[in-house]
């Protein structure tokens, strides 16, 4: 566990505003361990989405650098960007799943970066990435489920479909954009089990936002308060306290009500 | 109720004047346009009172249908044009699919190609297949051929602007999740976009091929071969039994195509 200078990826300055003059992230700058949930936690419309598809460049940084593998990701051009990308793993909030494609073919598209678009149209995958495909639906627990048609599963069900498609990337780092938000509580707490354990098996580091604070308390291994576009929390989850959930969300009367 | 409580009218009106005044001038502008139109179309008022006498001669000419004239002469001229019309529909869905694609904001994000490919398929849309018909009878001569280029060629605008509707109707959600993977945009558009688009195809593939089963017969009157050129041929000789017997025979397979056509839809959709 010597993961003191060890940083997987590495947030430099990183600006965005969608429109001239209005700030969405002001400047983030964070280190990202090579193993470990961080989880980024703070209100509506403060820029964690923004700040997740920044890495990847679903949204394009206004400036700062972002550092993956030794290269400036905010520099690539497209197809240095596609191959970073498919080193780069992404679970959605709305699953993001091709609905009338079956299960099989959704975890398989996990491999387009890596398959050429004429195979990939006649659905020739490499036997390996076979394999892969149904070990991990085994791992998510959807084996049976493999020729059913995406949309005829549970929101769960499509989640853990989408957490395969992510690690057939063979990841160095996986991107969480509210996994759980559009799940029922329990759905929501073996989601996060999930990603855990898998992030933990598999040595892969992962970036979750999350407004739920107690998922985020109980899963992270660090947590991230962003508000108003900027860092106001960076700590392991026993740091965060009452004082600071009112620094990054406002207010105080939210604290008291069931929080038992 | 509340008692004692003085209640004050508010008014409310559906429309403010200014609506009111807009409502007003489309109305205007409607009546004007059909008063207009009626006194260009020049209605000659001796022909339409004797419309109806006319009209009972010419059935009682027709009557009965020649239907010994079907299997010699109208047979296949009639599946010529189904023929026409198949072929037409394959050719010009084939050469929709690229301009469709093009035309479609969400998958080529250059606003120049866009507008390209959407004047291209207004062009094919803006001419009639007549038209295109009487160009292609032009350049290669009378016949089947003809047909089928004119069919297909009408049928890009038709089948190019729906795709391209289709296309950018998808749900976003699944692109941007090709795209983090990293796939290239040939893979985006085989496992994103096409099987989001499948069913709308199929259904206006088969619409179009019901339509144009109908305008191939007409073709035939410009020469470009099928069951039109039999129709031209026995409305030219006054022979009204037989033009009776075509009459139905397209009645017919028009019907047929429309009862096909609904129930391959209601199987994909």
């Amino acid at each position: 566990m010597t993961q003191t200078s060890a940083v997987a990826l590495s947030i430099r300055q990183l600006v965005k505003a969608y429109v001239r003059g209005k700030l969405v992230l002001n400047g983030i700058t964070l280190d990202i361990a090579p193993d470990g949930i961080t989880a980024i936690i703070g209100p509506s419309g403060t820029g964690k989405s923004t700040l997740i598809r920044c890495i990847n460049r679903l949204v394009e940084p206004t400036s700062g650098e972002i550092i993956f593998e030794g290269r400036n990701l905010v520099t690539l051009g497209r197809g240095e960007l596609r191959a970073a990308r498919r080193q780069i793993g992404m679970v959605f909030q709305e699953y993001n799943l091709v609905e009338r494609l079956s299960v099989m073919e959704n975890v398989l598209s996990g491999r387009l970066g890596y398959v050429p678009p004429f195979k990939a149209w006649l659905r020739r995958f490499p036997q390996t990435d076979i394999n892969e495909a149904y070990a991990l639906l085994d791992t998510v627990g959807l084996a049976a489920q493999a020729h059913a048609r995406a949309d005829a599963l549970s929101g769960g069900q499509r989640q853990r479909v989408g957490i395969a498609r992510a690690l057939m990337q063979s990841p160095k780092l996986l991107l969480a954009d509210e996994p759980t938000s559009s799940l029922d509580p329990k759905t929501s707490v073996e989601i996060m089990t999930l990603m855990r354990d898998l992030s933990r098996q598999r040595g892969i580091p992962a970036i979750v936002n999350i407004h739920n604070v107690a998922l985020a308390q109980r899963f992270a291994t660090r947590i991230v308060g962003l508000s108003g576009g900027a860092v106001v929390f960076d700590g392991v989850p026993g740091a965060l306290t009452d004082a600071h959930l009112k620094q990054i969300y406002g207010g105080e009367s939210w604290l008291d009500g069931d929080s038992g | 109720m509340r008692a004692g409580a003085t209640v004050v009218d508010c008014e409310w009106q559906r429309y403010s004047a200014g609506e009111r005044m807009a409502r007003f001038m489309v109305y205007l502008v409607i009546v004007a346009a059909v008063v207009l139109s009626i006194r260009t179309v020049e209605v000659i008022p001796e022909f339409i009172i004797d419309a109806p006498e006319q009209l009972a001669d010419l059935l009682k000419r027709m009557w009965p249908p020649d239907a010994a004239s079907y299997p010699a002469e109208i047979h296949d001229a009639l599946l010529d044009s189904i023929h026409i019309a198949t072929v037409g529909t394959v050719l010009g869905v084939a050469m929709a699919l690229p301009f469709g694609f093009l035309a479609a904001r969400n998958v080529t994000p250059w606003p120049w190609l866009n507008w390209v490919a959407r004047l291209v398929l207004i062009s094919a849309r803006s001419i009639n297949t007549l038209v295109f018909a009487l160009f292609f009878v032009a350049v290669f001569g009378p016949g089947a051929l003809a047909g089928t280029l004119a069919i297909a060629f009408h049928s890009i605008g038709f089948v190019g602007r729906l795709f391209s509707e289709a296309l950018e109707a998808t749900s976003p959600g699944p692109i941007e999740a090709l795209r983090a993977a990293g796939a290239p945009a040939a893979s985006v558009i085989s496992f994103g976009y096409w099987p989001q688009v499948v069913p709308a195809f199929w259904s206006l593939v088969l619409f179009r091929w019901d339509i144009n089963v109908r305008e191939s017969i007409v073709l035939g009157l410009v020469g470009a071969g099928g069951v039109g050129m039999a129709l031209d041929n026995a409305l030219n000789l006054f022979q009204w039994t037989r033009v009776a017997m075509i009459l139905l025979s397209i009645l017919a397979v028009v019907i047929a195509a429309e009862v096909a056509v609904t129930a391959i839809r209601k199987r994909i959709i």
